[in-house]
């Protein structure tokens, strides 16, 4: 849920001339209608979360994370990310490094399935991976003949939740390193380094920004997915609920200020990565305007 | 260190870059790669860098004679300055010199203060030790490329290979960098390669000048021979601007209009058309006829900006022929636009075209 909200305010005060501008009326209606609607949809729902979740006071707010199931599925939210977004780290720096540094055939094709978890609804997602894996899947015989439980169990969680993640990293670097180009690290090969050199010395450095704010969208989401979890957990309490299933089944249970109170958790890993992804935005708007403005004033002839 | 290009062909997917390229560069030379864009020039520079892997069997690059094709860029210790000087954006113009002598093995890697050392020389030899603790993007273009100069020497090449070097420079600057670039090399004698498609430039700084076109070598000679012994029309066209003369060979001269030009002795055979080329400052003005070999034209245009005085006519036969005389000449001829005037080419060049019907 977080994170997925492109919100990017334009942080440029630029005084135009009035041949450049609309009527202040234009200019204040239109502004108006986005901040009703932001209100309405981001705002008020936002402020709902916590009002019900403090409804009952702050002992009441607390309580609701000392009960064992609350932290079973904190931890087990947190174990997952800790999983997959590491795993989709890798795979989208090599993704992306190969995609933007090398030709090879089939790498259309590539690209269209990196993309594949954003075109396929996440229940969809999940779907597969019980069809895959689950006792009259594919796979569920040989996985049941040597006891390995995959759906319904945390691996099923995991695997759901990087494929659902799979896109962020990699969709977020191959555009930077594309425009990067091949040529510092060419650079570097010729001053004498060798591959691992060029990649931590040259590559890296030059898309950690990039690189952040992808894993910054993949934990959040991460965290947050519903879908595709939601159908290969099983919901079994303190076991396999991570924590958006858990403010599903409160709710469900009408224990709405446990299931707020859970729910401001997310809420404010809203929030958290919305700050952090304005301030790595921030810092790497600023990286890739120097590395045009190189490229710009190395071309002008 | 001396290089050889050996029957040298690169193709990239259906476009043949390199045809059958063999060049020999001696030690210590500074050599100027010289053609339009897509004549390979750069490819060629590429290859032998080790950039880029000449087709599997078609030839070779040695180094001092012995054969370096199949070693990596890592190992041919060249210095390779790139058009865009791809500097590393995330580090000082120290770190960025500092780098090649950084990633060396541990056993051979200089200490922290030779490093330092080294790299203060680098940086006053190409006089920007004072920019040292700033980043690429606040430097200007001629800046930066004098640091891709030093990051390059930093690693002591045996080589080194320069991709247009001053293409992206202003006219001021670049004309500041070559001569630079020239006692430099006088300096340093380290056998350097460069590329450009600028004429100028090539005949200015290179000791010897590599006319190429269409993935093949036209000619290969000092800018002396290039410039005054063309081996054939193109490096003719190439190096400076010219004028061409459509003519029929007849009794041993070529005729064009009622000019009658004897065809030099080797060039008698069996041809019925030949081009003469003339370069504009070898063309005569006249408001007389002053002998045979002359053809009448009408002035089109005069720009006298300029040391020369560049003036456009149209012949008699109705192309256009550009004329360069000097400004005390246009003073004394007061031509004005739209004067009949006469033309006598002082020196030309024949080229003889064999119709293979």
């Amino acid at each position: 849920m977080a994170g997925t909200v492109a919100l990017s305010v334009a942080a440029t005060s630029i005084t135009r001339t009035r041949a450049t501008t609309e009527p202040a009326l234009v200019r204040w209606t239109l502004i108006g209608v986005v901040l009703v609607f932001l209100g309405l949809f981001l705002a008020v729902p936002l402020a709902a979360v916590f009002s019900e979740a403090l409804g009952k006071g702050v002992a009441a707010y607390f309580a609701a994370f000392r009960e064992p199931d609350a932290l079973a599925a904190i931890r087990l939210t947190l174990l997952t990310a800790a999983i997959a977004v590491p795993v989709n780290l890798l795979f989208g720096v090599a993704a992306a490094w190969a995609i933007a540094k090398f030709e090879f055939v089939g790498k259309n094709l590539l690209i269209t399935l990196i993309d594949l978890p954003f075109s396929v609804s996440p229940v969809v997602s999940g779907l597969i991976y019980v069809l895959l894996f689950g006792l009259q899947g594919w796979l569920g015989p040989w996985l049941a003949e040597h006891d390995i439980k995959i759906i319904f169990a945390v691996p099923g969680i995991v695997l759901a939740t990087i494929f659902v993640t799979f896109p962020f990293v990699a969709r977020e670097l191959i555009p930077l390193m594309q425009a990067q180009g091949t040529e510092e690290e060419e650079a570097a090969r010729v001053l004498g380094a060798g591959g691992w050199q060029t990649f931590w010395r040259i590559t890296l450095p030059n898309i950690k920004w990039g690189l952040l704010y992808g894993v910054i969208l993949c934990n959040a989401r991460a965290m947050g997915e519903f879908g595709a979890v939601s159908v290969v957990s099983g919901h079994v309490r303190g076991l396999t609920n991570t924590v958006p299933l858990h403010v599903e089944i409160l709710y469900n249970e009408y224990n709405s200020t446990a299931a707020f109170a859970v729910a401001s958790l997310l809420a404010m890993l809203a929030l958290v990565t919305l700050a952090a992804k304005s301030i790595v935005e921030w810092k790497s708007q600023r990286q890739m305007a120097a590395g045009k403005r190189t490229a710009a004033e190395g071309k002008v002839r | 260190m001396s290089i050889e290009v050996r029957h040298i062909t690169k193709t990239f997917g259906d476009f043949t870059a390199l045809k059958e390229v063999s060049l020999e560069i001696p030690t210590g030379e500074l050599i100027a790669l010289l053609g339009p864009s897509g004549s390979g020039k750069t490819t060629l520079l590429r290859v032998i860098a080790g950039l880029e892997v000449a087709d599997p069997g078609s030839g070779a690059i040695l180094f001092d004679g012995e054969d370096a094709t199949s070693r990596s860029s890592r190992d041919r210790q060249v210095g390779f300055v790139f058009q865009h000087y791809a500097l590393f954006r995330h580090m000082t113009i120290f770190e960025n010199v500092a780098f090649g002598l950084r990633v060396r093995p541990r056993k051979v890697r200089p200490s922290e203060s030779e490093i330092r050392e080294r790299v203060s020389a680098l940086l006053k030899l190409v006089q920007l030790d004072w920019l040292a603790a700033r980043y690429p993007s606040q430097l200007s273009g001629g800046q930066r490329q004098r640091v891709a100069l030093a990051r390059a020497l930093a690693v002591e090449p045996k080589v080194l290979l320069l991709d247009e070097p001053f293409g992206s420079l202003d006219a001021k600057v670049r004309k500041e960098l070559r001569r630079w670039l020239r006692r430099l090399h006088d300096e340093l004698h380290v056998t350097s390669v460069f590329v450009t498609h600028d004429q100028e430039e090539a005949l200015e700084v290179a000791d010897r000048v590599v006319v190429m076109n269409e993935g093949r070598v036209e000619q290969v000679g000092t800018p002396d021979q290039v410039y005054h012994h063309p081996a054939n029309p193109f490096v003719y066209n190439f190096l400076g601007n010219v004028n061409l003369f459509n003519g029929r060979v007849e009794g041993g001269k070529v005729h064009i209009g009622d000019m009658a030009m004897e065809l030099p002795e080797q060039m008698r055979p069996d041809a019925e058309t030949a081009v003469v080329y003339v370069r504009p400052h070898l063309l005569e003005i006249d408001h007389q006829p002053t002998n045979t070999n002359h053809f009448r034209a009408r002035v089109e245009h005069i720009n006298p900006a300029g040391p020369l005085v560049k003036v456009e006519l149209i012949s008699e036969w109705g192309d256009p022929v550009q004329v360069e005389i000097s400004q005390e000449r246009y003073r004394d001829l007061r031509l004005k636009k739209d004067a009949e005037v006469f033309v006598t080419p002082k020196e030309k060049k024949i080229f003889v075209e064999k119709y293979s019907i």
